[in-house]
């Protein structure tokens, strides 16, 4: 648990002073939907309607940005080695770096998106449950794309690569991520969707882990 | 893959001289294979409490190959290691704490200070005692640099670096892979008086070089007749 807490604190500390991590992805998040009204247009009606959408998918594209580097940096100067030599389990120093990726990238975004929402006409009532669907969802997005990280680790500008392999894989978060708000504003609840929100959630920590552990032991033969 | 059979027992049995020591750590009968491509085979040796067994080899003899493997970054094609009669697959996280490894990257973040770099390692190790930290970088000659971004160091300052947790190590066994390349003399002897202490501890450690190193107790391990490119097979 030490070795969990040592690390989560070491990639914050080093997200914070690189800088790059966690305001290029909040920058890309707020820059990306800012390109929709000028692309759809001004109708107000349109953009109430894609609003949930369009915060969804801009918050996955943001979070994949910064995904490449999860693994690499350490792979690259030979800290991943002496990670994996360390007495704590690869599969918790996975759970580790995704949970520091998602406190410097999801967590900012999750807070952002209702402002997003505003900005985009979004019914009032479906912000609470866009934060709470981020908060559950971008976790998911950092596991999984954990484990395309940690397949294209050993690739030079494996970025392209790793979106073609994970994109696919946030499919079922964007569905019910989104339902859930939409559910939510129409009086349907919410409930269910947030459910399976949080299984999945669950799942992907259970198990995402290993398959990145494996990717990665793999990657430093 | 149907590998030639070993021509060259006569080196693995002169090899396996343990210096009167009781034998902790055994290799045995060791194939390596990297990109498909055949390192080394039929390798054995042993190393005793307190001993330190010299790799050499000309480039590419898989002196990099062999300490990986021991690390178990990578199984080996075939044979296997003992640690005190027990194979090292049985208690993979025992054989981890066990050992130390300083490869050819430095693993120093350039974003941290020399005190948080070697700081981390020390802690996720378990012992962030900071007055140890702190005597290890005097120790290593990066007082003065304590406080500096790693940035800024030298090529020698960060092999200094990464070699300073040596010095925070408790494991029995470390495997150094040329860990004079870019050191001055000060930092050389430096590290002679850190495995010598090391060895008067009971500790042992497996050093890949091409330099002569002034250390006692060693044996060293010529890997070029167990490669697959050599073509003088002696008679036995």
């Amino acid at each position: 648990m030490t070795g969990f807490m040592e690390l989560v604190r070491r990639d914050i500390r080093l997200a914070m002073r690189q800088g790059s991590g966690m305001y290029w992805t909040l920058m890309f998040f707020l820059l990306t939907i800012t390109l929709f009204p000028l692309g759809v247009g001004p109708e107000q009606a349109i953009l109430g309607r894609i609003a949930t959408g369009v915060v969804w998918v801009a918050a996955l594209l943001a979070a994949m940005l910064s995904l490449d580097r999860l693994f690499q940096a350490d792979y690259e100067d030979g800290s991943l080695e002496l990670l994996a030599l360390a007495p704590v389990p690869m599969e918790i120093i996975v759970l580790a770096k995704c949970t520091a990726h998602w406190i410097t990238t999801g967590l900012p975004l999750a807070i952002a998106a209702p402002f997003m929402g505003m900005m985009l006409n979004m019914d009032p009532a479906g912000f609470l449950i866009l934060t709470g669907t981020m908060l559950l969802g971008t976790p998911i997005l950092s596991l999984i794309g954990g484990i395309g990280a940690a397949l294209t680790v050993g690739v030079r500008r494996g970025g392209v690569l790793l979106s073609l392999l994970v994109l696919p894989l946030y499919v079922p978060t964007l569905i019910f991520g989104v339902i859930a708000v939409d559910e939510g504003v129409n009086g349907l609840g919410a409930q269910p969707h947030i459910m399976l929100l949080t299984a999945m959630l669950l799942g992907a920590i259970a198990l995402a882990p290993w398959a990145s552990a494996a990717a990665l032991r793999l990657n430093m033969e | 893959m149907k590998l030639p059979q070993p021509a060259n027992k006569w080196v693995t049995d002169t090899a396996r001289t343990c210096l009167g020591a009781p034998v902790n750590f055994t290799a045995n009968d060791l194939t390596c294979v990297r990109g498909g491509r055949l390192v080394f085979q039929a390798l054995g040796f042993q190393v005793a409490a307190g001993s330190v067994l010299v790799l050499r080899g000309p480039n590419g003899c898989g002196k990099s190959s062999l300490l990986r493997l021991i690390a178990g970054f990578q199984a080996p094609a075939a044979g296997n290691f003992l640690w005190d009669d027990n194979s090292i697959n049985n208690d993979p996280d025992g054989h981890r704490a066990r050992i130390t490894y300083a490869g050819h990257l430095d693993a120093v973040k350039t974003a941290f200070s020399v005190t948080e770099g070697l700081m981390f390692w020390a802690r996720i190790g378990g012992m962030g005692d900071p007055k140890a930290v702190a005597e290890a970088l005097d120790l290593w000659g990066l007082g003065p640099v304590a406080n500096l971004p790693s940035a800024y160091l030298s090529a020698g300052q960060r092999k200094r670096l990464n070699l300073a947790r040596l010095s925070l190590s408790t494991a029995q066994m470390w495997l150094l892979d040329e860990p004079t390349v870019s050191l001055d003399d000060g930092a050389i002897g430096t590290l002679m008086t850190v495995i010598g202490e090391h060895q008067a501890g009971g500790g042992s450690a497996i050093i890949a070089t091409h330099t002569d190193l002034a250390l006692n107790a060693t044996n060293t391990l010529n890997l070029e007749p167990f490669t697959a490119f050599q073509t003088d097979v002696p008679a036995s």
